[in-house]
This record gives C-alpha cells, structure tokens and sequence, in this order.
C-alpha cells in the first residue's frame, strides 16, 4: 500500500490504540501505551449512588460534632456543647436512611449486623454507626428533655471518640476496592475526610451557635478546611498519573468548587464570623458546601478512573516492571519485548477508532 | 482425591472451618489456546443457573456482543482478532475483520495495491469467568457474609443473605461481581456448587466441546496446566504463559485460572491483579491516625478560649 500508511511500513495496521481516547474520554499525554480489550473498563464501577457521597459528607458532619460537642463538655462550653450535641442528634437521623437507601435490598439492612469483620469497613462502619446513632440520640435527649443529664454527659463523650471513626472510616468504604484512584490514595483520604468532617462541624456549630460562644467552632473549621485542602493536595501529587481524573470535566469543576467554597467559607468564619452572626451563616453554609463537593470529587473521581482501562493497567504494568526490575528477574511473560510498540487489538476498537489512520 | 504430597493453596478461613466436611480445592483451568468461541459455556451457565438473558446489543467488537461478565453473565467469551505474519511469532498487529473490509473497499475504490501477503489474522478466543481467588476482596468487604467459601474453596453468594450493599463490585480486581438490576443482589458464578456437591462438573465445563474448560481438583489442574503450556512453549507458542496460576500473585493465586497467548489486559484481564484487603494494616492505621486527629483538633479548639 501507499506510504501514507505509517502503520503498514512497520508490518503493523496503524489504528492508533489511543483513538478510543481522543474519542470523547481525553486525551493522554503520552503515546497510548497500554493494551485493552476494545477499551472496556476491567474492574466494575460502583454501583453506589447519591445517597453515598452525601453519606460522607453528613457522616463527617455527625461525627466531627459529636466530637466537638464531647470536647465543649470536656472543656466546660455548656453552650456549645448543647447546640453541637443536637446538630449530631438531627443528623444522626439522617445517615441510616441515606446507607439504607443505597442498598440493592433495604429491608436486609440488619445483615449488617449479622457479624464483625475488620477486613470489611462497611461491616466496621454499620456497627460504629449504629453505636454512635445509639449514644448521640441519648445524648441528644437528654439534653432537650433535661433529663439523665449525667447519662447524657457520659454519651456525648462516647459519641465523640465514636464519632471520630464515623467521620473517617468513609474513607476506608472507598480505598479498600479495586478502584485505582480510590486505592492509591488510601494514605490520604482519610485526612481528607477528617479534614471536612471537622470544617463541617465546626462550620455547623458557628451557624447554630451565638458569636460570643462560637470561638472554638470557628477555630475548628479553619482547622478542618486546612487539613482537608492541604491532604487533598499532597494526594494528587502522590497520585501522579492517576490525579488524571481530578484535572477534567465535572470532577475538575467539583474540585475548584470545593476549594474555593471551603476556603472562601472557612475565612469567612473566621475573620468576619467572630463579630456578625450573618457572616457566621454565611461561611459556615460555605463551609458546609465546600465539604460536600470534596466528597463528591473523590466519589466521581473514583469512577473515572474505573471506567478507563488505562488506569488499571498502566499502573499494574509499572508495578510489574518495577517488581522485575528490583528482582534482576526474568520479564512477565515471554512475549514482553516490543510489548510498548505493539497495541493490543482491543485498545483500537470503539467505533470510531475503525478506519481511521488508514484511508491514506 | 489429591495426592497427598501435592501443595494445596490454602484459603483463608476455609479448610480449618469445615472440619471433617473440607473438600478437596476444585477449580477451573481454562486453556484458550484450544477455545473456538462457541459460547457453549455462556448458555449452558445461563440455562442451569437461570441466569436472567441480557438485553441484546450489538458492540461491533468482533464476535462478542456479551462484553464482559456482570450479575447476568458468569461466563464471558471473549474475541480478539489481531494481524500477524503468517509464520506465527505474534510481533502482529491488532485489527478486526471490520476494519479489514473497510479496508478493503478503500484498497479496491482507489486501486492501490495491496501488499499483505504473507499475513494473516489471528483470533483469540477466551472463556473468562470468575477467579474464586485464594484471597477474594469480595469476599472479604462482604459486610454480611453473604459471600462466603466453601467447603471445595470456591467462593459463593448466599442470595438469602445478600443486601445489595455493592461493596464487593469495585473491590472484585477483575470485575467480576455486579448488582442485578430490578433485583438489588449481587450475583456472580458459584462453580455451579450444586452440581459439585452431587459430584457433577459445572455446565459450562461439560457443554465445553473442545475441553477448552476443565474442572477439577485444584492442584491437579494447575499441574496439567504447567504441562500444557510448556508443551505449548515446546512447540514454538512462545507467547503462550499461565494467568491466575500463580500463588505468589496479588489474590494468592485464583481458583479459576487461564492459558493466554497473549498479555493478560488484551483479554480484559488486570495485569497484576491485588486484593485490596491487602493493605488494610495500612489504611486502617491512615483512619485511626485522622480520627486521633479530629479528636485532638476538638479538645485542642478549647484551648484558652473563654466560655
């Protein structure tokens, strides 16, 4: 054939592997450099809805309050106590009908409880929730009844250390799968998660709570904004090539979002809060924002980087090569030598990827 | 019954918690190299299993209008069509018939010659199926235990159990589990445990007509396997390798393992698959460490500020 055919004068059919790529899912940076079956995804995407970001994020909330709420009693902040302990009572309603709702068959929820396993977060998770839903609603009473008020003390301190893995084992429902960018960030996440959950809290008490007695609060969430923007950043860089996900489309959007609101919020807090209560509201409902679209990011970023089989393989190839490498060991496989230049027939096949390259 | 000087692969919480009722490790070896695409296997795994039939789309992806296995496909036949010189050694070049016709047309439309003497095509043929992996994420993210091992090491759902939490989809490294929609469970190939129990070989491995599928007791197979592919190797099939034979691997060697001739990912397989429950030392001190953290953070905010 004709020398247009840059493929052909190798031996080798030229439909560029990364076709698929360029067709509407970005471009890489580098030459494809991997191989696929017809550019289909290798591990399954989650199947979890909305329901589960949004779990994430009034998980945080609840349990970060309920810590903050143990360390106003702790600390002799009646008031503060008292209007944290009922943030957490008002959420601790909500997060078991948000994890109920996502499940494939709600009325099995109590399965949950049916054993402990600590290599399943979400086994963990349901019984942490329901130990903390059990002792932020007691401790929720008896502040409104007035009512058991050492009872009610001795809650709110319980709530709190439970509340601390309420609002990070969200973390662990995420990194222990499969997903490359959920995986691979599993170091960080849970800072990035205790990060919100403190800036939420802390955010949430500001909103509900008088200026005068809303110190500690505006503190927590300039604390919490800090850590989670500062541990967002150290993942994406650990993350390399797998931050992919975080810089496009809607995730990218999410991200600036969350940035901009959680540190426009936390500012807000803390420098116009400490004297209007309107400024308090508005940073803190900020705030409250900024945490929400942190854990939206992370939620879509996880999928992204499912549904493309470059971020299964490339990074398990380089694994490969690096284990090989550190062996003085022989390659994985016979064929490996001229594997780069040599895309698999898959890697080339979404429609559009036909015929191109060729026609010259 | 297994030689007893044969190294079975131990499960965790398998072979201790049944006793006397411990079965002998089965499993699947699934040599590609003899696979002729006939998806037998997919529809007698439909047919015993009462396996919902999937919705009908058209991929254009060679032969394989399945995709890949789900709640609704326990057996997936995978097709991969690729150029290689007629010789055999695969340096080839990935293209499918549909590209070569379109190829074709152009060739004849514009008279230019053509010059692909000498190629031909090559057409790999797959039957993937789940992993029943010595160390199973899915299993072990199971918050209900509704995934559990059985007494011939496999691992299986437990229906009546099952809520639907979908924690073990995006653990599963191979993509194997999914929810079944309108049912809300997560359903994936059991090695057909009822048929096992009375002694019978899963439907898909006897529907198999070229014994691409062999059932098995466990040690056995991955010995006739490392025959086979060093005959394969023998006889010139450089590219020919074992995949999921491996107990060194990241899922400490699957149940259900393959004879490829070509890389694992052309296939739909992860390279170097890991069970993410492997690092869960590291990601459980990660969320201890953060909750310290937000403990701290909530006494520390008191410190020296007025009631």
């Amino acid at each position: 054939m004709s020398s247009g055919d840059p493929g052909t004068s190798r031996g080798v059919t030229a439909i560029s592997p990364d076709a698929a790529h360029a067709n509407g899912r970005g471009r890489m940076t580098d030459k494809a450099d991997f191989r696929s079956y017809y550019g289909r995804p290798i591990i399954k995407e989650p199947v979890w809805t909305w329901e589960i970001p949004w779990y994430f994020f009034t998980g945080g909330l609840t349990g970060a309050s309920s810590a903050l709420a143990a360390g106003a009693r702790i600390a002799g902040h009646e008031t503060l106590a008292r209007r944290a302990t009922l943030t957490a009572l008002a959420m601790t309603l909500v997060n078991p009908v948000l994890l109920i709702s996502d499940l494939g068959r709600p009325a099995r929820f109590l399965n949950m409880l049916r054993m402990f396993k600590v290599t399943s977060p979400m086994s963990v998770g349901s019984w942490v929730l329901s130990a903390h839903g059990g002792t932020a609603t007691l401790a929720g009473l008896s502040e409104l009844t007035g009512r058991a008020p050492r009872t009610g003390v001795a809650s709110d301190l319980a709530a709190g250390a439970l509340g601390t893995v309420l609002a990070t084992y969200t973390a662990l429902l995420v990194s222990d799968t499969a997903v490359p960018a959920w995986h691979e960030a599993r170091i960080e996440l849970p800072f990035i998660f205790a990060g919100g959950a403190m800036a939420s809290a802390g955010a949430a008490a500001a909103i509900v709570t008088p200026v005068a007695q809303a110190e500690p609060a505006r503190r927590l969430t300039v604390l919490g904004a800090v850590l989670e923007l500062g541990a967002a950043q150290v993942m994406e860089r650990r993350l390399g090539e797998l931050a992919e996900p975080y810089e496009q489309g809607t995730v990218a959007k999410l991200k600036w979002a969350a940035l901009g609101l959680t540190a426009g919020g936390a500012t807000c807090v803390a420098l116009a809060g400490r004297r209007s209560r309107a400024a308090a509201v508005l940073g803190g409902a900020l705030t409250l924002a900024g945490a929400a679209c942190e854990r939206w990011t992370i939620f879509k970023a996880g999928f992204v980087s499912a549904r493309d089989p470059k971020y299964t393989v490339k990074p398990q190839r380089r694994r490969m090569e690096e284990r090989a490498a550190s062996d003085g060991a022989r390659p994985v496989g016979p064929s490996r030598s001229g594997a780069e230049e040599r895309p698999g027939t898959g890697t080339s096949a979404d429609g559009a990827g036909h015929g191109e390259g060729r026609a010259g | 019954m297994s030689a007893p000087e044969v190294t079975v692969i131990d499960t965790p919480a398998w072979a201790g918690s049944y006793g006397d009722e411990v079965k002998p490790r089965v499993g699947f070896f699934t040599d590609t190299s003899i696979c002729i695409g006939c998806k037998a296997c997919e529809v007698a795994c439909k047919e015993w299993n009462h396996v919902p039939a999937t919705e009908y789309e058209f991929t254009g992806h060679s032969y394989d209008n399945t995709g890949d296995l789900g709640s609704d496909t326990w057996r997936h036949v995978a097709f991969v069509e690729q150029r290689v010189p007629v010789g055999g050694v695969a340096e080839g070049a990935p293209d499918s018939f549909v590209a070569e016709a379109h190829r074709q047309e152009i060739l004849q439309r514009s008279g230019i010659e053509a010059e692909r003497d000498g190629e031909g095509l090559r057409w790999l043929m797959a039957s993937d199926v789940c992993k029943h992996c010595t160390h199973a994420a899915c299993l072990e993210v199971c918050p209900t235990g509704a995934l559990f091992r059985t007494e011939f090491g496999t691992v299986v759902v437990q229906q009546d159990v099952c809520n639907g939490c979908g924690y073990c989809v995006p653990a599963c490294p191979f993509g194997v589990l999914d929810r079944r929609e309108g049912d809300g469970r997560v359903w994936k190939c059991t090695l057909c445990y009822d048929r096992i129990g009375d002694g019978l070989e899963p439907a898909c491995a006897q529907a198999c007509p070229t014994n691409s599928i062999q059932f098995g007791e466990h040690d056995e197979l991955r010995a006739r396997a490392r025959e086979r592919v060093d005959r394969l190797q023998a006889d010139g099939l450089a590219e020919a390798r074992l995949y999921g034979e491996d107990p060194g691997d990241g899922v400490g060697g699957a149940g259900a393992f393959f004879l490829l001739l070509d890389e694992p990912e052309v296939y739909g397989l992860p390279p170097d698959p890991v069970d993410t429950t492997r690092d869960l030392g590291e990601m459980w001190k990660a969320a201890g460490l953060a909750a310290g953290a937000i403990a701290a953070g909530a006494l520390a905010v008191f410190a020296g500020s007025s009631r």
